[in-house]
C-alpha cells in the first residue's frame, strides 16, 4: 500500500482555494445593481440560450459565473428550494435570505469535503418594495456570504469592473442608465492594460431585471424580466450625454 | 466513480415539481390525504362542493367562467368562492367538485407549470399542460371513488396553432378536447343547453362574456347549487379570457352590465321559463 503524502489543512484550503479562483476568473464578468426602479443584473454572454441569468421565485433573481454545469445544477436546486418552500408555507416565506444560507451550505460542503470544490461564485438578489429592502448576497465557491449593497461584480478581471463601476453607478439611477453603466463598465474586463474594448453590444450581452412593482407594471406577481436583444438596443442606443 | 451516469440523465429528465415534491414530502401532494373509509353521510355534506364553470371559445381565444356559490348539502357553504384561476400566462383552468381539494390541485398545478418555466428556461406546450393536469386528477381517483371528486375543465392558448383550446376530464384522468364549448359541474347539463343556443362561430370577446354569464344564469335558474348574479351583494361571476396577449380577469363592471342587461331582458319579457 502506498504512503500518503502529508499535506497541512492550511495547504489544503489554499490550493482548492487558488483552483477554484483561477476557474473563476476565466469567464466573463457578471453585474448586480440595485437602483431606483429594481434590480438589474447584466452579463457578457455570447449564448442566446445558456444563461448566466435565471429567474428563482416572484422577486428573487439568481446570477452565477464559473463552470456552467455546477452553477446550472446549483440555480436548478435553488428554483426547486423556492418552490417547494413557496407551495408549503406561502410564496412571502421564501426569501432571499433563506436560499443564500442554503447554497452557503452546500458549497462549504462540497469545498471541505468533494474531490473538488465548485468553480463558481454566485448572486442571488431580492428586490423590495423600496432600494433600502433590496438584498444583493454574494456566495463563494468556499460557502462565504456577503450582504452587500448596491452593486456587485463577479468573475473575469472584477477588479477593474468595479473601478469603472463605482466612478457610474448612482442609486438614484433607473433601468437604463444603470444598464449602461454596467455595459460601459464591462468593457474594462479582459480590456489591455486598463484600457476599455469597444462597447459591448446586445449580441454578446445577457440582461434582465428585477422590477419593483411588477404587479403594478405587468400584473404578475413574478418581478424577473428577461430583456429581449432588440430592447437592450434601444437601452444601449440612447445618447449618453442625455442620461 | 459516481454512480451510472445515465441514471444521473434520467433523473434530470424530470422537471416535474409534483414528481420532486412526491419523492422528497409526498404528505404536501392533494393526493396523498388518507381520508379512511367511507363511513356514514355523504361527502357533499361533509365538505364545501364548488359547481357550474362554462368555457368557450371565440375569435382569438378562450373564455371561462364560474358563478360564486360553494354548497354542502342543502346549505350555501360560500357566495364569494372562486372557481376559475389563471394556471399561466396562456392558460386558466376552472374546477367542480370537492371545493378544498380542487383548490390544492389548483395550487400544485399552477407551481407545476412555473417550475417547469424556470427550470427549463421555456414555457411548456398546451399539450403537455393538459396531460400534466390530467396525471394531478389520475392521482386523486382512490379520494373519488371516496366521494371527493375533483373535475376540472382546462383552457388555453396553443401559441404554436394560435388559436384557443378546452380539455374536460373524468375522475380517472380521461383527458377530451372540447370543441367550441363545454360545462362541468351540477348545473352544467343546463348551461350547456344555453351554450348551444348563444354560441356562434367568431364570437367577440364582449359577447363572449354575455354567452358565459347567460350561460351561468341559466344553470343558477334550474340548479340550486348554482349561485346567479347577486345584485344585492354585487357579486358577478369570475371570468378569465385567454389570447395571444396572454390571461385577463374581466373587470367586475363588465360582469355587472352583462349580469343586469340578462335581468333586464328577461324581466321584460316575464315569461316563466
Amino acid at each position: 500500500m502506498t504512503q500518503q503524502f502529508y499535506v497541512s489543512p492550511e495547504q489544503l484550503m489554499k490550493d482548492r482555494a487558488d483552483f477554484a479562483r483561477k476557474g473563476i476568473a476565466r469567464g466573463r464578468s457578471v453585474v448586480v445593481l440595485s437602483c431606483r426602479e429594481g434590480i438589474a443584473l447584466v452579463a457578457e454572454n455570447p449564448s442566446p440560450s445558456l444563461h448566466k441569468l435565471g429567474e428563482i421565485y416572484d422577486r428573487i433573481a439568481f446570477a452565477a459565473v464559473g463552470k456552467y454545469n455546477e452553477f446550472e445544477s446549483l440555480r436548478q436546486a435553488g428554483v426547486r428550494y423556492a418552490d417547494v418552500r413557496g407551495y408549503s408555507y406561502d410564496r412571502e416565506d421564501v426569501t432571499a435570505r433563506g436560499l443564500a444560507s442554503v447554497y452557503a451550505q452546500s458549497l462549504g460542503a462540497v469545498f471541505t469535503a468533494e474531490s473538488k470544490p465548485f468553480e463558481v461564485e454566485l448572486a442571488v438578489a431580492e428586490v423590495g418594495l423600496h432600494p433600502g429592502q433590496d438584498h444583493i448576497y454574494r456566495l463563494t465557491f468556499d460557502g462565504s456570504i456577503a450582504d452587500e449593497t448596491g452593486f456587485i461584480v463577479m468573475g473575469g478581471q472584477a477588479d477593474a469592473v468595479v473601478e469603472a463601476l463605482s466612478g457610474r453607478w448612482e442609486a438614484e439611477l433607473d433601468f437604463a442608465q444603470v444598464i449602461r453603466a454596467a455595459v460601459d463598465s464591462l468593457s474594462y474586463d479582459a480590456g489591455t492594460s486598463g484600457e476599455p474594448r469597444a462597447r459591448l453590444d446586445s449580441a454578446t450581452l445577457e440582461v434582465a431585471v428585477l422590477d419593483r412593482d411588477p404587479l403594478a407594471a405587468r400584473g404578475s406577481a413574478r418581478a424577473f424580466r428577461r430583456l429581449p436583444a432588440a430592447e437592450v438596443d434601444v437601452v444601449l442606443a440612447t445618447d449618453r450625454t442625455s442620461s | 466513480m459516481p454512480e451510472d451516469a445515465a441514471a444521473a440523465i434520467g433523473r434530470a429528465a424530470s422537471t416535474s415539481f409534483s414528481d420532486y415534491i412526491a419523492s422528497q414530502n409526498p404528505t404536501a401532494l392533494p393526493s396523498a390525504r388518507n381520508v379512511g373509509s367511507n363511513g356514514s353521510g355523504s361527502s357533499t355534506e361533509l365538505a364545501p362542493h364548488a359547481t357550474t364553470i362554462v368555457s368557450l371559445t371565440y375569435a382569438g381565444g378562450v373564455l371561462m367562467a364560474g358563478d360564486r356559490r360553494a354548497t354542502m348539502g342543502n346549505v350555501i357553504a360560500s357566495r364569494h368562492i372562486e372557481k376559475v384561476f389563471p394556471a399561466d400566462m396562456f392558460s386558466v383552468l376552472g374546477i367542480a367538485g370537492s371545493a378544498g381539494i380542487a383548490l390544492d390541485v389548483t395550487r400544485l398545478f399552477q407551481v407545476e407549470l412555473e417550475h417547469y418555466e424556470k427550470i427549463e428556461g421555456t414555457r411548456m406546450s398546451l399539450d403537455g399542460k393538459a396531460n400534466r393536469l390530467a396525471a394531478m386528477v389520475r392521482a386523486n381517483l382512490p379520494l373519488a371513488l371516496q366521494g371527493l371528486a375533483v373535475v376540472p375543465l382546462f383552457a388555453g392558448f396553443d401559441t404554436t396553432r394560435r388559436i384557443g383550446r378546452l380539455f374536460s376530464y373524468d375522475v380517472t384522468g380521461g383527458r377530451y378536447e372540447e370543441q367550441e364549448h363545454h360545462s362541468v359541474g351540477s348545473g352544467s347539463v343546463f348551461a350547456r343547453g344555453a351554450l348551444k343556443k348563444l354560441w356562434k362561430p367568431n364570437l367577440g370577446e364582449d359577447e363572449a362574456v354575455k354567452v358565459a354569464v347567460e350561460a351561468l344564469y341559466d344553470a343558477a335558474d334550474d340548479d340550486s347549487a348554482t349561485g346567479g348574479p347577486d345584485v344585492v351583494r354585487q357579486l358577478w361571476p369570475v371570468v378569465y379570457t385567454v389570447n395571444g396577449a396572454g390571461n385577463r380577469r374581466i373587470p367586475e363592471r363588465s360582469l355587472a352590465q352583462a349580469a343586469q342587461e340578462i335581468i333586464a331582458s328577461r324581466s321584460v319579457s316575464g315569461r316563466e321559463a
